[in-house]
């Protein structure tokens, strides 16, 4: 293993509480350590430069069924964005759906280290899986959709949150998964007979309970389970005008898991339930509401989901939210792919365009929400990839949080209604590189409980990018241009020791991990029976052969968690 | 030493049940429980077949001689490499280990490569990049159905055990088999003896021979408006599967276009002002459009009699909008049924790579997609490509003449368990183990859902896997690639020094 030793950087290290520091980051054996041999280590001269963790995103779809679906219905999207082979890299194709190696080099080139794939149907998670080790130079993780398991389900009805616990922990590890999704509670259940959710008291057909009951009841599971990222929620009523009450709603419904001590739950691409207005004449945003609620309460955490006027793909396993998406008219291809017991998707192509007051709206309130929720601890930057736009399209957002500058330019381009409706205009925050590298690295790993990731002090995993950005001769604010170009492009970024960027091109191609939890509660075996018996009932594919093998990950990184049931 | 060995995959069709109990003596699979006629055909017999290649043979003086796999593999990488483009063609009956393997390959060559799809649901592939699919895991739709449409195909015979385990006679949580009922109407309709040749038929699956065509549809049988599951089959010929079926519906060929037009309308509430459409009344179809509006969950899977007739990719995206106009009134998907068990898995792992499933082309670097243009037999039937890699498929039997033609006026590489058609034909012949029998791996169920494939025999010795032979071929084309990269250098070296 060489040493490292980067010299001189402008440090932001948010969890280590440094802010634009000058100062030196040693690295040996792919750990951050105290200091190297100098005169052995190769020295990076980062003097101007800055100098962060790696970027660590909580919610990108990058690899599985719904996202190959996606790719295979596109043609007409990687038409535009091919990439060739070159001695180092394979070839692929973009734009919105990324190929599996394209995804893995550019992520890297701006700088993120790890990324996790949200959305794991569990029946399909194999697929997943062999995704997952085409996508080089990130770690990543995937989590399970298990708000509409039937075996779920039906041990919360029955109040069984013990034995639901165990079978949660069942799953996590036959899918190799990292954490509990939950996406339109009830609502995918009642898909399988073309029906939805209205609201979080509903009653889910054929299962006696409400999308409340899912929700609550699955938070305590994860508390039980000492897992180390909450529930990682889709609200019910995403993409319905007036949806935000039923994001606070959920959120109050949570407020009685809350002990106190860290959140229990994340809203994920927020954006999409923070609709105000009753139907989409009057479509508004909520975003004033949802915020408010969040500087009031602690227990819960959010990413935004930020949309960025791309020609882009949607894709959820929300499948009735993407019909009714589709019922809204103008597209022409649609995916509805149920997954039997467990869950449904959806997959529709979407151009959000700045002259479309809805689009332009939906724009306005997710910088809203990043700006006027006042603890950026509590917000992660997303675009839900490939929902909002494309991942790669991260630098516009950074500059739109940074740079009054930068909003106000875009906002201009907007269609009219939806510049006077947006509340932009009377929001002057604007991001620091201290605030932006909480959303986007330090914020997200603490949100995950990656005590390795997102920082740079001793003993952290020694991924490190460096950007090409002085602090202390730019505005950034006033100069939002060449920092964005910065950021769509590390000088160096490093993984786990190794340098993959350097000079902005890729130099090293190696493979990333996949992490996964190996759950294990005090009484672990009542629950193989009953699945034995049950699922050849449930499921169409045998016991024995639906976990995922060790064959079908790579690298992994098994994180044994204990359990306190 | 007797060893039975549960929940083996059967690598056959793409229903790839995964329930096969398999009695493993001396290495030799002896008997087989669960799996279908076609199953137990392969499993327990063909794949020992005296026709298995042994060893890999090249063609010298006209002549298949056995040959070290060094040298075949040396021969086979020197070929295409020597090509300008090749092709590479086949992977459906490979794991995705294999195919994916393949992509890298092909990204090497710079060539053109394409499955089997785009001779069979290659026209369905390119309906869903028109309009989406709506669609279900086969789990989603045994729970749930209560309405199956079966048009143009006959699970019967290529799928024998996609009724009993995904559809009609299988019991899901909402819906139960309507097996019994079955039963039951048989023997109201025959004689005692006439029900036992038709269970013994369901379990032994005989092929009946075949029906004299009736040119007359009959009218619906009051059953289509009863609850429960039902079963409805459109065809051109009345198929087992028909004879199983509630509703036995048959089109005249190559009227499906027409049929799924008229009912489409009907799903959306407009008159037709023509009697009949595609042989059938109007009068009847209201009543099957009636069905299908009033089930709770209706699941349309359909066949090769749809893409491979006139209209080809239209019929499919037109049954694909007529089932998403259904979706307004109850909840309806619909699925191709494919083929060989690991179709799917091919465009899958293709698809995942490079962002296209089939049809592609590597020649400027990146990966390009044209169906039509870099489709197996137009590529052959142009003869643009100058070699050809098959692997695990068997063009030789299935491929017009014109093509075949062509692929033999150019070196042919072949990787093939068997002595197929195609493997008679090539100038580098190798063997390969039977994938889910003597080799693990992955393959791709039809709806998508990733399922393992055990190993249960080892391979005769001396046969690799058709993974290890591609990964083989493809480090001695970097080889020979990195060696002519040198020796190309140093000659115009040579040239440059003259000049001076
Ligand atoms: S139906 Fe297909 S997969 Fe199932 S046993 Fe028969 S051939 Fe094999
Ligand atoms: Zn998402």
């Amino acid at each position: 293993m060489t040493e490292i030793l980067i010299k001189n950087g402008f440090v932001v290290d948010p969890l280590n509480k440094i802010d634009c520091q000058k100062m030196d980051i040693a690295i040996k054996n792919g750990r951050i350590v105290e200091k190297v041999n100098e005169r052995e280590a190769k020295i990076i001269d980062a003097s101007g430069l800055t100098v962060m963790a790696g970027g660590v995103d909580l919610h990108s779809h990058i690899a599985g069924s719904e996202v190959n679906l996606g790719r295979m219905l596109r043609p007409d999207d990687h038409v535009k964005d091919a990439v060739r082979k070159t001695a180092l890299t394979r070839a692929g194709t973009g734009y919105s759906i990324p190929s599996t190696y394209v995804t893995g080099y550019r992520y890297s080139k701006m700088g993120y280290t790890t990324v996790m794939n949200p959305s794991m149907a569990a029946m399909k998670a194999k697929h997943a899986h062999e995704e997952l080790n085409d996508i080089p130079l990130i770690d990543k993780a995937s989590f399970t959709l298990l708000g509409d398991w039937w075996f779920a389900l039906e041990n919360i009805a029955k109040g069984d949150l013990v034995e639901c616990a165990r079978h949660i922990a069942w799953m996590i590890r036959a899918t190799r998964s990292y954490a509990i999704k939950i996406v339109n509670p009830g609502g995918l259940e009642s898909w399988g007979f073309g029906r939805n959710v209205h609201s979080i008291d509903d009653k889910v057909p054929n299962f006696d309970l409400t999308p409340r009951d899912i929700i609550t009841g699955l938070a305590k599971v994860n508390t039980m389970l000492n897992m180390p990222h909450t529930i990682h929620l889709h609200t019910n009523n995403l993409g319905v005008p007036g949806n935000y009450k039923t994001a606070i709603e959920t959120m109050q419904a949570l407020e009685s898991v809350y002990t106190g001590d860290k959140p229990i739950g994340h809203i994920t691409h927020i954006q999409f339930c923070s609709f105000a207005g009753d139907n989409w004449a009057h479509f508004k945003s909520g975003a004033a509401e949802i915020a408010n609620y969040l500087n009031a309460h602690n227990h819960m955490t959010i990413d935004i989901g930020q949309v960025t006027f791309a020609d882009t793909t949607t894709m959820t396993a929300d499948g009735p939210f993407e019909f009714s998406l589709y019922e809204l008219g103008g597209h022409n291809k649609w995916v509805n792919s149920d997954v039997e017991t467990e869950s449904s998707g959806g997959i529709i192509p979407f151009h959000f365009k700045k002259k479309n007051a809805v689009n332009a709206i939906q724009w306005s309130i997710g910088l809203e929400l990043s700006l006027m929720v006042k603890d950026p601890w509590k917000v992660a930057m997303t675009t839900d990839h490939p929902n909002g736009g494309p991942f790669y399209h991260y630098p516009r957002v950074f500059a739109w949080l940074y740079s009054r500058k930068a909003r106000e330019a875009t906002l201009k381009k907007c269609n009219k209604k939806a510049q006077r409706k947006s509340l932009l205009p009377t929001l002057d925050r604007e991001y620091t590189l201290y605030e932006l590298a909480i959303i986007t690295r330090a914020g997200t790993a603490k949100m995950l409980g990656l005590k390795n990731k997102g920082h740079i002090g001793i003993g952290a995993e020694a991924d490190v990018a460096i950007y090409n950005i002085n602090p202390n001769t730019t505005d950034i604010a006033q100069d939002y241009k060449p920092v964005r170009k910065a950021f769509s492009n590390a000088i160096y970024t490093i993984k786990d020791g190794e340098i993959v960027v350097k000079d902005k091109e890729l130099v090293t191609i190696r493979p990333g991990r996949t992490m996964w939890l190996d759950v294990q509660t005090k009484e672990p075996c009542r629950i193989d029976d009953e699945l034995k018996r049950k699922f050849k009932e449930y499921w169409t594919i045998e016991f024995d052969n639906y976990p995922v093998t060790d064959h079908y990950i790579k690298v992994p990184e098994k994180i044994t968690i204990q359990a306190s049931v | 030493m007797t060893e039975i060995i549960k929940s083996v995959v059967c690598p056959i069709c793409g229903c790839l049940c995964d329930d096969l109990e398999v009695t493993v003596e001396n290495n030799e699979i002896v008997k087989m429980k669960n799996g279908c006629a076609v199953c137990e055909a392969k499993m327990v017999h063909g794949y020992k077949s005296d026709e298995r290649i042994l060893e890999p043979h090249i063609r010298k003086n006209g002549k298949l001689v056995p040959v070290s796999m060094d040298e075949a593999i040396y021969k086979a990488a020197q070929i295409l490499t020597d090509a300008k483009y090749p092709l590479l063609f086949g992977w459906t009956s490979s794991a995705s280990e294999t195919q994916h393997v393949g992509v890298e390959l092909a990204e090497e060559l710079g060539c053109a490569l394409d499955n089997c799809c785009s001779v069979c649901h290659g026209p369905s592939v390119m309906a869903i990049q028109e309009i989406g699919i709506p669609t279900a895991t086969l789990g989603q739709i045994r729970h749930r159905a209560d309405l199956l449409v079966y048009w143009a195909c006959d699970p019967w015979s290529a799928h024998p055990r996609h009724v009993e385990r995904y559809t009609a006679f299988t019991d899901g949580r909402f819906e139960k088999s309507e097996f019994k009922e079955y039963v039951q109407k048989l023997k109201g309709k025959a004689s005692k003896k006439k029900v036992e040749a038709a269970i013994r038929r369901t379990q032994v699956r005989y092929q009946p021979p075949p029906r004299p065509q009736t040119a007359i549809v009959e009218a619906p049988p009051p059953t289509l408006a009863k609850t429960g599951r039902k079963m409805i089959v459109f065809d051109v010929k009345k198929t087992m599967t028909a004879e199983v079926a509630d509703y036995f519906v048959q089109v005249e060929p190559n009227s499906d276009y027409e049929i799924f037009g008229a009912m489409r309308c009907l799903v959306n509430d407009q008159e037709i002002d023509v009697d009949k459409v595609g042989g059938v009344p109007v009068e009847y179809l209201k009543e099957i459009v009636d069905a299908m509006v009033n089930a709770d969950f209706g699941a349309i899977f359909f066949g090769l009699g749809l893409t491979q007739s006139v209209g080809r990719f239209r019929n499919i995206e037109i049954a694909i909008a007529m089932t998403r106009d259904l979706n307004r009134k109850t909840k309806f998907v619909i699925s191709p049924m494919r083929g060989h068990f690991n179709v799917t898995g091919a465009n899958t792992v293709f698809a995942w790579q490079t962002g296209y499933p089939f049809a592609l082309d590597f020649s400027q670097g990146y990966p390009q997609y044209n169906p039509g243009e870099f489709t197996a037999n137009d590529l052959l039937r142009r003869g643009d490509n100058d070699a050809t890699l098959v692997i695990s498929a068997d063009p030789g039997a299935h491929f017009p003449k014109s093509s075949i033609q062509n692929m033999m006026k150019h070196p042919l590489i072949t990787i093939n368990p068997d002595w197929n058609a195609i493997s008679r034909l090539g100038d580098v012949v190798f063997p390969a183990q039977w994938c889910g029998i003597e080799q693990a791996g992955t393959a791709y169920r039809m709806d998508s859902v990733a399922i393992s494939l055990k190993k249960v025999v080892e391979a005769p010795k001396g046969v690799p896997s058709d993974e290890e032979i591609i990964k083989r071929i493809l480090n001695k084309v970097r080889v020979i690639k990195a060696q002519k990269t040198r020796k190309d250098v140093t000659e115009t070296k040579n040239v440059e020094n003259k000049k001076i």
